[in-house]
């Protein structure tokens, strides 16, 4: 092993685990010239996202956000999933390691399963469904979810009959393409890769410890994960809003936050989950649309943490609907006759009240699971004290262990962007030690030469497929073989048993050589999961890919009209009709291949900049930095350290010293950004500096201009010079005029600026900043009296030791309310401090010889750089990316990503990882010379154009502009193929390609011939 | 009237490729049964949904026709559906005032995990439509333009 370190590293990496982070993880890398081995325990990738009904804060539901995500990430020819399978152990070093991976036995053939259900339908043991956490019922012989992956099912032996009993096989006897296998063996796998990242998940709390919450014996106390299945479509209920004790509407419920979160009494979860506080409001206001009345929805809490991007909007939001907030403590639960709840609780104030309620949800934190910490530990890889992955703020993906990163909540709790964002960050920190050895083990797809069919009378095949008995045993499947002969331009008809199986792929492209076939038609399932695979096949043949249709006559006919075959079948004519007519009319598409600049340019100078810029070169990219001040180093100049404790001014030091000696790295001081042309791959910018102008070419822009700190007019700021901003202080104690342990009376003032009408957002990193101060003075001064006026402590995460630290150590807090604002003025010589404290109701007076205001982070609300670069600005004017949920760095214009403050608030270490995600996400374009685009775009017959501008207009990716002549032309780079603009025109100038008006209305036109 | 001498509406169904088609995949998959009235083409936004598609499905002799798309929010294309909602209230007045009844025109919001609401969708469009009778507004009778 040890004589390998100087060959090439292996191009492969490990990712473990398959949920959202793991699978973003996995497609950053594939789609960036690494094999991916993807080993996930579970029968199905998906992890936790996969059973939430929506996620916040837009109430997206997660589903139908995740299942594209799905579908790629099993189809990608560069990663290979292996599930049921755990790590044993790692051995070697980062570039070439190999790892032991058990698969268990899933006692089905995976290439045999069409995943048609009846071994699950006949299997005659049902027992408590996991994914529905136990509030369904499942069978022994089962699949995940509906719409797991890979859609195939599984035997679990520890309830099946045959396996326990020796006697059933029900589903060996029912199962039509014979793939149950009960003599598969479990496996043993070595597999050689250059790293390993972890994407391991975290475990929901189980309140069952909590005597007082009684969650164990009271049916109607819920978990918030069990009340997401509740809430879900796919759920137990089929989203239906019902109690689980007597499956009545409950007309009141209560949330009841931070269960095994800050809690040392019943676990050793010191830690602030960071993301109850959002999903228990998104499940009250989600409740509230489900109930039929009018919905009583609670939440009793102690500091609504509701720190990220738009997550304030939601909360008040939430107000506005009606959703009751209670600052209290839970003194305990008792169970009423009936069912119902009865809560204790203390209210701020002191008062102890009581309230009932139909139905309770303990929303429970998140915590490191068992199986995860003895793999931690298996591979050497150090944990945290509150268990989880240990990580430093400057390489938040790097674990103790070289070659071994992580991402997502197994490196503590994290929502969906975060942990997005974390993936493609450890995909990028994987990666970087790699380059060498990238391309060398990714299958490319091997390209037949197409025959030119232009010009040819539609020569149509379809094929009929049967799915076993899911389509043959409604559909008269002989019926419609022979109707579909007596169809226009149809020469060639052919029913298969399985159509998607590979044996029949392989012969299909026989037939279509041999028949001389131009146009195919498969009467089958869903385009949307099988259209690439026979378009492949398509393609195998030698005929272009677009010259396809799809009839689905098995999901939206066979299952869907099971009882009335006749009208089924009759059906079923009617869908491949349509599809035959469309068919004869496609033309053959060419994809626009479009070369790639592998060279990137990053804007801004800050910390996430020079991280972008580093990691972009250690990949092999040539970067250019462009920073308007003079120096680098952004906002982190003003900073004393991180929340770890950790000094930024050295880490800066260091930073600007790799940066200085990185030769790939060009950095323009002074200079700004004049002009932006070309799109993904080809952008050309001008650049405007000291020595005049200079046009950049470049293939990626990464935004990352940071953010700027607001400058307050109250509390005596700029009026007396003991009044500061957080930076201020940092700013002046590392200058040395501002010593820390002369100050015997500090008071820190929270939210200036932040949470206020102007600004309704928090700023998210200025709790844990007053709360890092505080102790420093108290470090430095033990004697010293310090305060801080807060309205919400949100020291999420781990941050939460900070705040315990800082109570513990005598700094007093006291919370304010926005219409009893804290006052500062000056009493003689002395700077005063006054807040109404709502726990003794009156008035106090702090004197202070610092007040240290938190100041909220404010946009730079950049234009003019959105406008060139095509990028939307969000109401607060930060940058709005492609998606809140599971694209956190791209924009909806290709080719261009973004980091750090510009995006939003965040402390160092999220900027340092979104800079690393933004780069693994710029390489999935760098990494290509050429990039095919989809044949299904726009195009303007310009003979109709009239100029009027409706198209460019509706347009949603500036794809349509106007040439000389003042008439529409259509960037193929940049159209996506919605057909806004198709459908917009008067003049019917453009028109879509694979959805033309003459595909449309034609499939319209035979529609009702039948 | 009996169950089999019930009118069969005839309806064009026109689903979004991100979201109500998923749907109407779900449902399948989750085995949701509907009446079989309604022939479906998939389009990749109903942003895509000329009015013209509309027109053309009545006067094929369509009894009724339905749109579905994403919900407010989740167009895959960012506002896609919105502009469809905005043609589709104009086109739907227009159709009034040219004698076609409210009811033979259905615009939904189904996304990808509603398979659920896709059937019942799918039935109350149909009812609907079956309780109108058959559409004549807009189909050429040549027997009584001769």
């Amino acid at each position: 092993m040890t004589q390998k370190i100087t060959s090439r590293p292996v191009g492969a990496v490990m990712v473990v685990g398959g949920g959202i982070a793991a699978i973003q993880a996995s497609l950053d890398l594939a789609d960036s010239g690494y094999y991916v081995y993807m080993v996930e325990k579970s029968p199905a990738i998906g992890g936790v996202m996969s059973q939430l009904d929506k996620t916040f804060p837009t109430n997206d539901c997660s589903m139908c956000i995740l299942s594209p995500k799905l579908v790629e990430a099993g189809r990608h020819p560069n990663i290979k999933l292996i599930t049921l399978a755990e790590v044993q152990d790692v051995q070697g070093a980062e570039g070439d390691l190999t790892v032991k991976v058990l698969q268990k036995a899933r006692y089905v053939d995976l290439n045999k399963c069409i995943a048609c259900g009846a071994c699950a339908a006949k299997c005659p043991k049902r027992i408590p469904d996991e994914f529905n956490q136990g509030l369904g019922k499942r069978k022994a012989a089962y699949v995940k979810y509906p719409q797991a992956v890979p859609l195939k099912y599984g035997i679990d032996a520890a309830n099946c009959i045959y396996f326990q009993k020796g006697k059933c096989k029900a589903c060996q006897k029912f199962c039509p393409a014979g793939a149950i296998d009960y003599e598969q063996q479990d496996q043993e796998l070595e597999i050689n890769v250059g790293a390993v990242i972890l994407a391991a998940g975290f475990k929901p709390y189980d309140p069952t410890p909590y005597p007082q919450y009684a969650y164990a014996n009271f049916a109607n106390v819920v978990t918030a994960l069990e009340f997401e299945r509740i809430l879900s479509a796919s759920g137990p209920w089929m989203g239906h809003l019902v109690r689980p004790g007597d499956e009545a509407e409950p007309k009141k419920i209560a949330w009841l936050q931070c269960v095994g979160s800050r809690d040392l009494n019943h676990c050793d979860h010191p830690y602030c989950s960071s993301v109850c506080c959002m999903y228990a409001i998104k499940e009250a206001v989600i409740a509230k649309e489900h109930s039929h009345s009018d919905l009583d929805a609670a939440i009793f809490f102690m500091d609504m943490r509701t720190y990220g991007k738009d997550f304030e909007r939601t909360y008040v939001g939430a107000q506005e609907h009606g959703v009751r907030f209670v600052r209290s403590r839970i003194h305990s639960i008792s169970e009423l006759p009936g069912g119902s709840l009865r809560l204790e609780y203390v209210t701020e104030k002191g008062q102890s009240k009581s309230e009932d309620f139909d139905m309770v949800v303990l929303s429970q934190g998140l915590e490191m699971s068992p199986d995860a910490a003895d793999l931690c530990r298996r591979l050497g890889v150090e944990q945290n004290q509150s268990q989880f992955a240990a990580t430093d703020s400057f390489a938040p993906v790097a674990t103790s262990r070289p070659g071994v990163y992580v991402c997502g909540a197994l490196a503590g709790p994290k929502d969906i962007p975060l942990s997005v964002m974390e993936a493609s960050a450890a995909a990028c920190a994987a990666s970087s030690g790699l380059a060498a050895g990238r391309g060398t083990l990714i299958t490319e797809p091997v390209e037949v030469p197409q025959r030119d069919v232009r010009g040819e009378t539609p020569r149509v095949g379809v094929f009929v497929c049967s799915c076993g008995i899911n389509i043959a045993g409604v559909v008269d499947v002989k019926a419609v073989m022979d109707y579909a002969a007596t169809l226009p331009n149809v020469v060639y008809v052919e029913n298969n048993l399985f159509t998607c199986s590979q044996d029949t792929q392989d012969k299909m492209t026989e037939v279509i050589k041999e028949q001389g076939l131009n146009r195919m038609v498969v009467a089958a399932c869903s385009p949307r999961t099988h259209e690439p695979l026979f378009q492949e096949t398509l393609q195998a043949a030698g005929i272009n890919k677009y010259l396809f249709d799809l009839a689905n006559i098995r999901n939206q006919d066979s299952w869907v009209h099971a009882d009335d075959p006749v009208a089924a079948t009759e059906k079923a004519k009617d869908q491949v009709r349509m599809a035959v007519a469309k068919a004869s009319l496609l033309e053959p598409l060419t994809e626009a291949k479009l070369s790639i600049l592998p060279k990137a340019m990053v804007i801004g100078g800050g910390v996430s900049g020079m991280n972008a810029a580093l990691n972009l070169a250690a990949q092999g990219y040539e970067t250019h930095v462009v920073e308007r001040d003079n120096a680098l180093g952004g906002n982190a100049r003003m900073l004393r350290t991180t929340a770890l404790g950790e000094d930024v001014q050295e880490y800066l030091i260091e930073l600007n010293a790799k940066v200085e000696a990185e030769p790939l790295i060009t950095v323009h001081l002074g200079t700004v950004i004049k002009n932006v042309d070309g799109f993904v791959g080809n952008f050309k910018t001008t650049l405007v500096g000291d020595s005049g102008e200079e046009l950049l070419e470049h293939g990626v822009a990464l935004i990352c201009t940071g953010a700027g700190e607001y400058k307050p007019n109250e509390y005596l700021y700029g009026q007396d010079p003991r009044v500061m901003t957080h930076l201020e202080i940092d700013q002046a104690v590392l200058g040395g005029e501002l010593d820390l342990s002369k100050i015997n009376k500090a008071v820190f003032i929270q939210c200036v600026g932040s949470r206020e009408p102007e600004r309704p957002y928090c700023s998210k990193v200025c709790c844990t900043h007053s709360v890092e101060s505080a102790l420093a003075i108290k470090e430095a001064n033990p004697e010293a009296q310090v305060a801080i006026i807060y309205r919400d402590m949100r020291t999420y995460g781990d941050r939460e030791r900070l705040y315990q630290q800082a109570r513990s150590k005598g700094v007093i807090f006291v919370r304010y309310d926005p219409d009893t604002k804290p006052e500062v003025v000056t009493e003689g010589d002395s700077l005063v401090v006054k807040a109404q404290d709502p726990i003794l109701q009156r008035t106090i007076v702090l004197e202070a010889d610092l007040v240290g205001l938190a100041t909220a982070i404010v946009s730079h609300k950049d234009e003019h750089l959105a406008q060139m670069f095509k990028i939307p600005l969000d109401q607060d004017g930060w940058f709005l990316e492609a998606h809140v949920k599971l694209r956190p760095v791209d924009f909806a214009t290709d080719g261009v990503f973004m980091a750090g403050l510009a995006h939003y608030p965040k402390p160092l270490e999220e900027a340092v990882s979104q800079a690393q995600a933004a780069v693994s996400r710029a390489a999935t374009v760098l990494s290509r010379s050429e990039m095919m685009l989809p044949g299904t775009v726009a195009w303007i017959d310009q003979r109709k154009c009239v100029g009027c501008g409706v198209c460019w207009t509706v347009c949603p990716y500036q794809a349509i502009t106007q040439d000389d002549n003042g008439l529409a032309v259509v960037n193929e780079a940049l159209c996506k193929g919605c057909g806004t603009c198709v459908a917009s025109c008067r003049s019917g100038a453009p028109n879509l390609r694979g959805f033309s008006n003459q595909d449309v209305l034609a499939q319209i036109s035979v529609m009702l011939q039948g | 009237m009996s169950e089999e001498n019930q009118f069969q509406p005839r309806i064009a169904a026109f689903f979004c490729n991100w979201c109500t088609y998923g749907g109407a995949d779900l449902a399948g998959v989750s085995r949701l049964q509907y009446p079989p009235n309604f022939r479906a083409i998939r389009i990749p936004c109903t942003g895509r949904m000329s009015p013209k598609f509309i027109l053309q499905a009545f006067r094929q002799g369509a009894d009724g026709v339905w749109v579905s798309g994403c919900h407010p929010g989740d167009c895959h294309y960012i506002a896609g559906n919105m502009y469809a909602r905005r043609r589709f209230t104009i086109l739907k007045n227009l159709l009034e005032y040219v004698g076609i009844e409210p009811n033979r025109l259905h615009f939904s919001w189904i996304s990808s995990a509603e398979a659920t609401k896709f059937q019942q969708t799918a039935i109350e469009v149909i009812e609907s439509v079956r309780a109108l009778g058959p559409a004549t507004r807009m189909v050429k009778d040549i027997r009584r333009v001769a």
